[in-house]
């Protein structure tokens, strides 16, 4: 369908708020890109005055700026320090309610908000991320049923990405930067001094019914060619490139390479890779009781594995040094994901180096321990 | 509404029946499974134990599969939930949810020599198997079990060992032997040689710390037999037990979904890398 250009329609920027109106209307929770505590992330959306109009932002391994724009884009930014993890599997869930009784105690199971949410300006690899953590949390012989419902009917209207960041590599892993699957529409943002229109994509029959009730306009093939040119040449700008087919086998026959011991007194331990990971799914589970210790709530929260607790048994941890963690993350990323899963864990967003304190750059780090079959930009 | 129906977090509460001391750290709890309509296991599976207020700890299932209604597991008191769990007594409450994993593949063992070691708490995992051996003796050509502990009071089952020492052949070790001790010292690697008959038709099931492991399946494969027939179960920290939490991980494994047994020839490489 997204080869037919014919199909695409024309959405003019002073009828964004319509959309995202008639999208509430039909009983969804908006999560889109706003400006927060000077970043541009993922969090629930009043309409479309929250949409982070006139920024972008300046990324490179360690160092992350919002800043302003000479025009009025909507969506001209790069992937921001929240994905879109948080909202479908939640960074703390009560799992039970547990209170003392006279048999053993009472459980009480709680299921939580699920009202289908609406993703607004979500990119290739933010849904690429998505299927990613569906095959791990949905797809399994013992799905979350938590996540599940939370990803029941979501709603995707998807962004089309003109803009990478400096830690961006989305065209190494396959995964961006145009969305090809997982939407009901997707919208390419064409603004310069004259124009500020959004071509936008059909992707589903609800996607369909939304632009019928807005009974938006085709498109000009000549606009929506140049919507093409904007995403295309996003891709030519992406700083970073290598060839993601070779990583695996070359990654796990390198498990000792010295390069693990100079990563390990590099790495601060410090978690962030694996908060902003869109793809991260580890948790664990802790109990936690009221002063009278009659009422004990179970609940499951956000863990990483570069915590010394995560792999601790009986006897210490099974991952001691940070060496031994880093290597457990990266190559999990991007090797035993595979194993695991059928799938590479990355999808290329650069949010963990962007979001490293001292600058680990994944890219390079893999092109190091790889060697020649991994080397950046062939 | 919501598939909450297959909910894998859901908890069971059962009741425990009987509490027993083992040795100084370890206990058997034996929960009354009847609640659970239809509840079966694999030998070697394990289920998650959930001291209420306190967490959760995965723990393999030492009861008799043919048994199933009688819960057993054998818990050694090593954190805050095996010590809350070493604290129960009869008549209180356990979570249970499971039971999760792949046990071991006795099918392979039928018409083989069937050939058990166990070391220290890695008895209990292979309880399952020797019950099932004992009760189901024809379906091989010979049973032995070698079992390795730190001293004759660090064994577990003593009574039972006895019981066991008629029906299949049994070579008890320890590491530190007292003055009434008439049994073996040293590893158990050393009475692997004397307990193989035919090494290319033996199928060998092992549980205890990985260095034992280790050893005994290089002894085993330097005696010829296949890695492919030899089982092992393997632990590391789990929270979910059922592939969502990420915790067991071992390379390309999750241990809770592709395991906790594994034959050795996939996953011997992986035990022997140092903190993968």
């Amino acid at each position: 369908m997204s080869e037919d250009i014919s199909a695409e329609l024309v959405l003019p920027r002073e009828r964004c708020g319509e959309l995202l109106e008639l999208v509430v209307k039909k009983g969804y929770r908006l999560i889109g890109p706003k400006l927060e505590q000077g970043a541009i992330v993922f969090g629930p959306l009043r309409g479309v005055d929250d949409l982070p109009e006139g920024w972008t932002d300046e990324q490179s391994p360690g160092r992350y700026r919002a800043v302003r724009r000479s025009d009025a884009s909507l969506f001209g930014y790069a992937a921001g320090p929240r994905s879109l993890r948080r909202f479908f599997q939640l960074p703390d869930v009560e799992l039970v309610v547990l209170r003392r009784g006279q048999d053993g105690p009472r459980l009480d199971y709680g299921s939580g908000d699920t009202r289908p949410i609406a993703l607004i300006g979500a990119r290739g690899c933010d849904l690429r991320a998505l299927a990613i953590q569906d095959q791990v949390l949905a797809r399994g012989a013992y799905p979350d049923p938590r996540y599940v419902a939370r990803r029941a009917n979501t709603l995707v209207i998807a962004v089309q990405c003109t803009e990478p960041s400096g830690s961006c590599f989305c065209t190494s892993m396959g995964a961006g930067p145009r969305a090809e699957l997982g939407f009901d529409l997707a919208l390419t943002e064409v603004v310069d001094a004259e124009r500020h229109h959004f071509v936008v994509e059909v992707g589903s029959e609800r996607g369909r019914e939304l632009v019928a009730e807005l009974a938006l306009a085709l498109a000009a093939p000549r606009l929506s060619s140049e919507a093409r040119e904007r995403v295309a040449g996003a891709a030519a700008r992406m700083g970073r490139r290598f060839e993601e087919a070779a990583v695996h086998d070359a990654l796990l026959a390198n498990l000792e390479h010295p390069e693990w011991d100079r990563l390990g007194e590099r790495c601060l331990s410090c978690t962030n890779c694996t908060l902003v990971c869109p793809t991260c799914f580890c948790t664990t589970s802790e109990d936690r009781i009221d002063l009278t210790g009659d009422v004990v709530e179970r609940h499951v929260r956000h863990d990483s594995c570069f915590s010394e607790e995560f792999s601790h048994l009986h006897g210490g941890s099974a991952r001691a040094s940070i060496r031994s963690r880093y290597r457990q993350w990266l190559t999990h990323k991007f090797a035993t994901w595979y194993d695991q899963f059928g799938s590479s864990g990355c999808v290329g967003c650069g949010r963990c180096i962007t979001s490293c304190p001292v600058g680990i750059d994944v890219t390079q780090e893999i092109s190091v321990i790889g060697g020649e079959p991994c080397k950046l930009n062939p | 509404m919501l598939e909450f129906e297959r909910d894998p977090w859901r908890v069971e509460s059962l009741r425990v029946t009987r509490v027993t001391r083992e040795t100084e750290d370890t206990f058997t709890i034996e929960l009354d499974a009847k609640p659970r309509a239809g509840f079966v296991f694999q030998p070697g599976q394990f289920n998650m134990l959930y001291a209420f207020g306190v967490g959760e700890s995965a723990i393999s299932i030492a009861g008799s599969a043919d048994e199933p209604e009688r819960l057993v597991h054998t818990v050694r008191a090593v954190g805050a939930v095996t010590n809350a769990l070493a604290k129960a007594k009869q008549g209180e409450r356990i979570g249970v949810r499971g039971p999760f994993g792949h046990g071991f593949p006795i099918a392979e063992a039928r018409g083989k020599d069937l050939l058990l070691i166990a070391g220290g708490i890695g008895l209990a995992p292979l309880r399952p198997v020797i019950l099932y051996a004992i009760q189901h003796r024809p379906e091989f050509r010979s049973v032995t079990l070698i079992y390795g502990a730190r001293s004759p009071k660090d064994l577990l089952y003593p009574r039972e060992l006895l019981s066991w020492a008629s029906r299949l052949r049994l070579e008890t070790t320890v590491d530190r032997a007292e003055d009434d001790w008439f049994g073996h010292t040293g590893v158990v690697t050393k009475f692997i040689e004397g307990a193989l008959q035919n090494p290319e038709s033996t199928v060998a099931m092992m549980c205890g710390p990985e260095v034992m492991m280790r050893f005994a399946a290089r002894e085993l494969t330097t005696l010829g037999v296949p890695e492919k027939s030899i089982f092992v179960s393997t632990e590391r920290n789990m929270k979910c037990g059922v592939g969502l939490c990420g915790h067991c991980q071992l390379g390309p494994f999750l241990l809770c979904r592709d395991g906790p047994t594994f034959s050795y020839d996939r996953i011997g490489p992986l035990l022997s890398i140092r903190e993968l």
